[in-house]
C-alpha cells in the first residue's frame, strides 16, 4: 500500500442558479487500493469536521453496474481508465498529482450541485419510445425464440448500456447518439422490437433532439469512453432505423 | 409535407444532407483530377485547352456546374447549423482537457480543415474561373478554330504568381485531413457499417487522403519548380 498526497481542483456550485467555481482542496494520507469515490468520501469526511460543505457527486452501486457515479475527471469521463468512477482506484494516480474534477458537462444535463447533473433528458428519451408496449406474454422457454448466437450477442451487447451518460460529456457535440443508437439497437434486432420499430426511432430521435443534445460527427470519442464499451456500430444503426422509418414509415 | 421536413431538419437529417453532399463532391474532385492531368500531355496545352472549353461551354456541364455549387453551398450551409448547434449543446467547457488517444485530431478538426479547403476554393476560384471568364487572356488556334489559352494562365499563375503555391498546398493537406476522416464517417451517417465492409471503406478513405491532394500538388509543383 502506497499513501499519497493529492491536489484537487473541484467545481463547486451550490445550486442549479447559482454560479459555480472551481475550488482547490489538498488531501493527504490517500490509500492507493481506495476508489475514486472512497477518496472523496474521505474528503468529506474532512469538509464536515471543519463544519463545511461536503462535496455532492453521484453514486450507487458503487460496483460498475448502475451508471449513477460520474465524474469528469482530468478532462476525461470517469478518469483515465475505461471504466466507470466508482471502479477507478488512486493506483491509477501518482503521489503529488493535481486532479481535476468537473461534471458532465451538455445543455441537456444541467447541474443541479457541485458534481451532480440532472440525466432525466435521459429517461424521457427512454420514455418516448425505449420499450417494448405490445403484450410478449410470459416468458418464453428457452430457445423457443430462434435468434442467431451473433445477433444474440449484439442486442446483449447494446443493452449493457447503463445510462451513465459518459457518451455526451466526451463527445465535442455532448451528441447523445451513442445512448440512443443502443437503446434502440437492443430491440431492432429483436423480433419483440419489430411491432414499434419505426415508430420508437421516431419518437426517441425526436425526444434527443428536442432535449438539446449535439450531432454526431463520428469521433469516436464517445465509444472510446464508454465503460460498457458500446460501438460506433450503434450509432450507424440508429442512422439506419430512423432514416428508414422517416422515408418508408406510413405513420 | 411536413414529413421531410421533419426529417431532413432532425439532427440525422442534417448529418444526411452533410455526408450526401461530402460524397458528392468526393466525386467531383476525382472528375476534376482526372481532367486536370490533361496538363499533363505533352500537346503544349491543346488537349486541355479543348477540355477547358468543353467544360465552360457544353450545357450538360452548365448544369452541373449548378448542381456542384448547390452541392458545396449545402455542405457549408449544413457545417454551419451543425457546428452551432453543437456548440450550444455544450454551453460550459471543461477546464481541464483531456483528450483520449483513440480520437483523432482530424475527426474533431472537420470544421478548421473544411474552413481552410473554403479560403483556398475562392483563391482558387479567382485564379481560374474567374479570369477564364473576365479576364483578357490570350488565344490559342487549334485545328483551325481560336480558343482561350487557359493552359498558359494555369502555368502562368503557378509560375508568376508563385505565392499562391503554399496556400494551394497547404489547401490540399487540410483537404487530405478533412477527407482521411470525412470519408469513413459519411459511411457510418448514412447508416452503412459493416464488419467487412467499415475497414475496407476506412482504408479507401485513408487512401484518397493521401493521393487526391498528392495528385492535385503535383500541378502547382510542376509549373512552379520544373517548368
Ligand atoms: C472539396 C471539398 C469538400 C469535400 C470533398 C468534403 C467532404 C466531406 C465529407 C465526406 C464529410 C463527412 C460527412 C459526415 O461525417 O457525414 C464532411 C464533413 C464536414 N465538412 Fe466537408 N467537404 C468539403 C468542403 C468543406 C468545406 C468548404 C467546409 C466548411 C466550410 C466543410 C466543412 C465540413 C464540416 C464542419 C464537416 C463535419 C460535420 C460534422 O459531422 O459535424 N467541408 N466533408
Ligand atoms: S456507482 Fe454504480 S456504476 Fe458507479
Amino acid at each position: 500500500m502506497k499513501s499519497m498526497n493529492l491536489t484537487l481542483k473541484i467545481w463547486r456550485q451550490a445550486n442549479a442558479q447559482a454560479k459555480g467555481e472551481m475550488k482547490t482542496y489538498s488531501l493527504s494520507g490517500i490509500n492507493d487500493h481506495m476508489s475514486f469515490l472512497e477518496m472523496l468520501d474521505v474528503l468529506n469526511e474532512d469538509l464536515v469536521k471543519k463544519g463545511e460543505e461536503p462535496v455532492a457527486f453521484d453514486h450507487d452501486c458503487r460496483e460498475g453496474i448502475c451508471g449513477a457515479c460520474s465524474l469528469v475527471i482530468n478532462g476525461r469521463p470517469h478518469g483515465p481508465l475505461q471504466t466507470t468512477t466508482c471502479q477507478l482506484h488512486m493506483r491509477s494516480f501518482k503521489d503529488g498529482d493535481t486532479i481535476y474534477i468537473e461534471p458532465w458537462r451538455a445543455k441537456a444535463f444541467p447541474v443541479m450541485k457541485d458534481l451532480i447533473v440532472d440525466r432525466s433528458a435521459f429517461d424521457r428519451i427512454q420514455q418516448a419510445g425505449g420499450y417494448v408496449s405490445v403484450n410478449t406474454g410470459s416468458a418464453p422457454d428457452a430457445n423457443e425464440i430462434p435468434i442467431g448466437k451473433q445477433i444474440a450477442d449484439e442486442a446483449f451487447n447494446s443493452a449493457t448500456c447503463i445510462g451513465c451518460g459518459a457518451c455526451v460529456a466526451a463527445c465535442k457535440n455532448a451528441s447523445a447518439m451513442l445512448f440512443v443508437g443502443a437503446k434502440l439497437s437492443q430491440y431492432a434486432m429483436l423480433p419483440q422490437g419489430q411491432v414499434e420499430r419505426k415508430r420508437r426511432a421516431e419518437a426517441m430521435v425526436a425526444q434527443m433532439d428536442k432535449e438539446g443534445f449535439g450531432a454526431c460527427t463520428n469521433t469516436g470519442a464517445c465509444s472510446a469512453e464508454c465503460p460498457k464499451e458500446i460501438s460506433m456500430a450503434n450509432i450507424a444503426m440508429m442512422n439506419r432505423e430512423f432514416l428508414t422509418a422517416k422515408f418508408t414509415g406510413e405513420a | 409535407m411536413s414529413w421531410i421536413s421533419d426529417a431532413l431538419t432532425s439532427s440525422i437529417g442534417r448529418k444526411l444532407s452533410m455526408s450526401l453532399t461530402g460524397l458528392f463532391l468526393v466525386s467531383f474532385l476525382f472528375v476534376h483530377l482526372s481532367g486536370n492531368f490533361l496538363l499533363f500531355k505533352a500537346d503544349n496545352g491543346d488537349a486541355f485547352n479543348l477540355y477547358s472549353h468543353f467544360m465552360s461551354t457544353a450545357g450538360i456541364i452548365r448544369v452541373l456546374e449548378i448542381v456542384l455549387v448547390a452541392g458545396f453551398g449545402l455542405h457549408i450551409y449544413t457545417a454551419i447549423v451543425l457546428t452551432r448547434k453543437n456548440a450550444a449543446a455544450r454551453p460550459v467547457e471543461y477546464v481541464a482537457n483531456g483528450s483520449n488517444k483513440k480520437v483523432t485530431w482530424f475527426s474533431k478538426n472537420m470544421g478548421l480543415s473544411g474552413s481552410i479547403v473554403l479560403v483556398f476554393l475562392l483563391l482558387h476560384l479567382q485564379n481560374f474561373y474567374w479570369r477564364y471568364h473576365n479576364w483578357d487572356i490570350p488565344m490559342v488556334e487549334i485545328d483551325g478554330k481560336e480558343y482561350k489559352d487557359m493552359y498558359f494562365l494555369v502555368a502562368s499563375v503557378f509560375k508568376n504568381e508563385w505565392w499562391v503555391n503554399p496556400v494551394y498546398l497547404l489547401g490540399l493537406l487540410l483537404l487530405g485531413f478533412h477527407l482521411q476522416h470525412g470519408f469513413a464517417s459519411a459511411f457510418n451517417t448514412l447508416g452503412l457499417e459493416h464488419k467487412k465492409y467499415s475497414p475496407i471503406i476506412s482504408r479507401i478513405g485513408n487512401l484518397i487522403s493521401v493521393l487526391i491532394p498528392l495528385g492535385f500538388a503535383t500541378m502547382p509543383l510542376y509549373f512552379w519548380l520544373f517548368n
